[in-house]
């Protein structure tokens, strides 16, 4: 079906592209940039005057629940709250039930998410077998299946030696390994930051050198085996440093953070509201200074929603009790966009780190505006606000930004070309 | 209206009190007032009698039947009686007897410490708005308020009585 | 962003009476007094023949334990009972979880019981937080010790043990020894002393039992208990868990009293008249020696006494802020 767009500022952060301009749409692409095509006749016409048509958003991790956890969401309700965050393309961790370790479970939750046509789906596959950390995964099976990279989440290859090996397989392949800097044992038991806060409530404390040490490993055997490495939910400033140097040194290294990482603190613990329990945990304001001048530089490249959907049970208990994490992909784009209110980013720079920054990371075909690139579009109006939590498609309702008036407003999100969110 | 002065009064509290006394065939009896201001008038009755002996003194809080209603006074004083009350005749004293719950909480809390023998009762002012079956043996003047007034009794020297009203809203429902 | 839910205080009716005693954060310097004040009465009531008053009469209070603990639940017993309360004591540690019930299951239908009261311990920190707040908000919540939270009745206990003993708090010195970082004591003491304006709070432990940012609680660490006792009016300690031994925090229970042990000899490096606190049970010859533990500074069983009393005050104070609430609840509907 062809489109055309017209009135909206283009903004695409991987080309530098920022101008008033129309644009038209068949076949699923973008055709053309200004200029009609010879005999373009849309058939559909958005005028988009005002508002702002940006690359949609890639988010490198949204926990779909599907299959296994069908009471906290499911592959459906999520990719519907991920495009009404302005998200066209998004990857999902391997903690599934069964856990993504095989093709059968990463062509269930494709076929699953073409049914539901709301997102593009790239699923990232378990780089051990029930990620347990001990015998890997059969990663090019997976890699076929279209698992675009491995990863084990917060605890994996307590074995240094195994996991030496497990990226020395990985390599072999070119493949791109998902890393989560967390010590086992020196967070055994945490479930808040080690600082004031923690020790004010009396919550077991998760040292940040939980991450840093973790890090200095998993960047050590990436050094030596020279693989192609992500480095997933930042949570430190001293951990973004060491992204930093890595990166110095030549490695080929990515970052992405937690965009509640960047707004929210341990501080926000005071009440024992569960709805701040996530893991890594939420730590200090000089972490997030830290982590703010990393996205700032670019250390970071990524900024993702680490989207958790609970049902309301997984919440309702003593803060040590509930599970950890926050349900947010839908208020991706006004949540993001606070960090430019509030001066830290300029508005190309923010949307470079959801669009082409995630999409470089993991290599995925998605996160640029250009002629002969998918007509995965977001338009949105950045004037306009959004009142957190007046529609809701997400079965988590674990967001503390309920209730919270955002900046900006997506106004359409373009799968492919067709229309998958309106407001 | 006008309100008595509460000096002028005891003298013939002190005589009326006597002679209750004397009907009954009691010669000793223990003096215990209720504070606070019940603590002031046995004070000062005790020296009208001319006895020297020591005063029981009562806090009620502790069980009074409104307190859910109206909460913990926060200065809770100590009850102290420094005599046996066991077997023993008491004069009970409080400073305005109202609807009778304070002198029903009080005798609730004296036999809590023992069974005396009798329970007198004395009190300054009677205003006549019992709702208990509580009546005074001592009384040294009888009035009549509106429903928004009160008495208070400053003390202890000297004692003197002063009308408050209520606001609307202070009124018990 | 502020956080929507931003704090406020959740035991404190609308007059700012207590309504839930959960934690002294938050608590204002008058109430804490009020608190004792109280207390000093209800001990007056404890000397007496007939050691029970009908201030809760009619109420039901329900002490519900998930983790055990024979002397805090015998002495909230003794303090409902006192109060004329009826009470009933659940170990919920042996009963409905390990069936699978919730934490929140559990309490309502202890509520549905038409319970007054909760008296609630438990293993997690903020878990009375979470009962008041999400579970029960009608019923007063009494916190008897959660995580390593806090357990503010055992703080108001120890401030009136030195109340009724030093007069007041604003000349003292008081140091804290021993396992702070596990210690719900330590942190409701802390908060207690700094309220109520005592000028200078010690707390005395080696690294491994300190928690990072004691700066807030405004006390000076110290590493070595000689330094830290020097001429301090009152010595409390903290008892030692058998398995801090485990994963490297102390080498042994001997080195641990051999360096932090309270004994005679270190014990004449505080002021001659300093108490001796600590709020059980006592593990002899491993934070304290028995000639201490007994000897003629101890008013170690003096807090139990006292506990009685202050644990009748919290609940008659609560039990008055809730009926207040109801009242001023009942009052905003009449007029809607």
């Amino acid at each position: 079906m062809s489109m055309q767009i017209s009135g909206a500022r283009l903004l695409d952060p991987a080309s530098g592209l920022d101008q008033n301009a129309d644009l038209f749409i068949d076949g699923g692409k973008v055709v053309a940039i200004g200029q009609a095509p010879l005999g373009f006749n849309p058939r559909q016409l958005i005028d988009a005057s005002g508002l702002i048509a940006a690359p949609g958003l890639v988010d490198l991790s949204v926990a779909l629940r599907e299959p296994g956890y069908g009471r906290k969401g499911s592959i459906a309700s999520e990719t519907l709250a991920a495009a009404a965050g302005g998200v066209t393309s998004l990857c999902c961790p391997p903690q599934t039930r069964p856990v993504l370790d095989t093709p059968a479970v990463a062509e269930l939750i494709l076929d699953r998410a073409q049914q539901a046509g709301h997102a593009k789906v790239f699923p990232i596959g378990a780089l051990s077998k029930g990620l347990a950390g001990e015998q890997l995964a059969e990663l090019v099976a997976l890699r076929d299946a279209g698992c675009v990279a491995f990863g084990d989440g917060l605890y994996s290859f307590q074995n240094s030696r195994t996991l030496r090996r497990a990226l020395e397989y990985a390599a072999t392949f070119d493949l791109t390994v998902v890393f989560h800097a967390q010590d086992h044992d020196l967070a055994e038991g945490g479930l808040a930051h080690e600082g004031a806060t923690a020790s004010f409530l009396g919550l077991p404390g998760i040292p940040e050198s939980a991450e840093t040490v973790a890090l200095a490993r998993q960047l050590l055997l990436v050094e030596q085996s020279g693989v192609r490495a992500h480095f997933s939910c930042i949570s430190s400033a001293r951990g973004a440093e060491m992204i930093a140097q890595a990166q110095a040194r030549g490695l080929p290294v990515s970052a992405d953070v937690a965009l509640y990482q960047l707004i929210l603190t341990d501080e926000a613990l005071a009440d024992f509201s569960s709805l701040y329990h996530v893991q890594p945990p939420l730590r200090s304001r000089r972490d997030r200074e830290g982590l703010r001048e990393a996205v700032r530089q670019g250390v970071i490249g990524s900024i993702a929603s680490h989207h958790q959907p609970h049902e309301h049970d997984a919440k309702l208990a003593p803060f040590g009790a509930t599970e950890p994490g926050i349900s947010s992909v839908e208020l991706l784009l006004p949540l993001a966009l606070t960090l430019v209110q509030d001066g830290l980013l300029d508005l190309p720079s923010l949307l470079s780190r959801l669009t082409c920054g995630p999409a470089q990371a993991l290599r995925l075909p998605a996160g640029r505006l250009a002629v002969g690139a998918p007509a995965d579009i977001l338009l949105f109006a950045e004037q306009a606000s959004t009142l957190a939590g007046e529609q809701w498609f997400s079965k988590g309702q674990n967001c503390p930004f309920l209730g919270h008036c955002l900046p900006g407003r997506v106004r359409y999100t373009l799968l492919d070309g067709r229309i998958s969110y309106q407001a | 209206m006008h309100l008595p002065n509460p000096s002028q009064l005891l003298p013939q509290m002190a005589a009326a009190l006597r002679l209750h006394l004397q009907q009954r065939g009691i010669d000793q009896a223990r003096f215990i007032g209720i504070h606070t201001g019940g603590v002031w008038v046995a004070q000062a009755l005790l020296a009208e009698l001319g006895l020297s002996q020591p005063l029981g003194t009562l806090d009620v809080s502790f069980y009074r039947d409104d307190f859910t209603q109206h909460g913990l006074h926060p200065q809770v004083r100590p009850s102290a009686l420094p005599f046996d009350i066991e077997g023993q005749h008491l004069v009970l004293i409080d400073d305005v007897l109202m609807s009778g719950r304070t002198v029903r909480a009080a005798l609730n809390e004296l036999f809590d410490y023992g069974r005396p023998a009798s329970v007198s009762l004395v009190c300054l002012l009677d205003l006549n708005a019992h709702e208990l079956p509580i009546r005074p043996d001592v009384v040294g003047a009888s009035l009549s308020l509106a429903a928004n007034q009160r008495v208070k009794l400053s003390g202890p020297t000297p004692l003197s009585l002063e009308l408050q009203t209520l606001a609307d809203r202070e009124l018990p429902q | 962003m502020t956080p929507i839910d931003a704090k406020r205080p959740l035991q404190l009716n609308e007059n700012g009476q207590l309504r839930h005693f959960l934690s002294l954060d938050g608590l204002p310097r008058e109430l804490l007094t009020e608190l004792l004040d109280t207390a000093d009465s209800f001990l007056e009531v404890g000397a007496r023949a007939v050691k029970k008053v009908p201030l809760l009469r009619g109420k039901t209070v329900c002490n519900v334990f998930f983790e055990n603990s024979t002397r805090t639940r015998t002495t909230f017993e003794l303090a409902a009972q006192r109060l004329s309360a009826d009470v009933i004591s659940l170990n919920v540690s042996t009963s409905s979880t390990s069936k699978g019930e919730t934490l929140f299951d559990t309490l309502r239908n202890l509520e549905a019981m038409a319970a007054d009261m909760f008296v609630v311990r438990h293993a997690d920190s903020g878990a009375a937080h979470f009962i008041a707040e999400h579970v029960c908000p009608q019923v007063a919540i009494i916190n008897a010790g959660d995580g390593r939270h806090a357990h503010p009745t055992q703080g108001m206990l120890d401030m009136l043990t030195i109340r009724r003993h030093k007069g007041s708090f604003e000349n003292l010195s008081v140091a804290i020894v021993g396992d702070i970082l596990h210690s719900r004591v330590a942190r409701s003491n802390m908060l207690a002393l700094r309220t109520l304006g005592c000028p200078d709070i010690r707390v005395i432990a080696p690294q491994t039992l300190l928690p990072v940012g004691l700066e807030q609680y405004g006390v000076r660490v110290f590493t070595s208990l000689s330094e830290g006792l020097r001429d301090v009016d009152v010595v409390i300690m903290l008892r030692l868990q058998k398995e801090r031994m485990q994963g490297g925090l102390l080498p042994s229970e001997g080195e641990f009293f051999r360096l932090y042990g309270l004994t005679e000899q270190r014990l004449a490096l505080a002021k001659p008249d300093a108490l001796v606190m600590h709020p059980g049970p006592i593990n002899r010859g491993v934070e304290i020696e028995s000639a201490v533990a007994d000897g003629p500074q101890s008013v170690i069983l003096n807090q139990v006494t006292y506990g009685i009393a202050v644990r009748m005050a919290v609940l008659s104070m609560c039990m008055s802020g809730q009926a207040a609430q109801r009242q001023l609840n009942q009052d905003a509907g009449e007029h809607n």
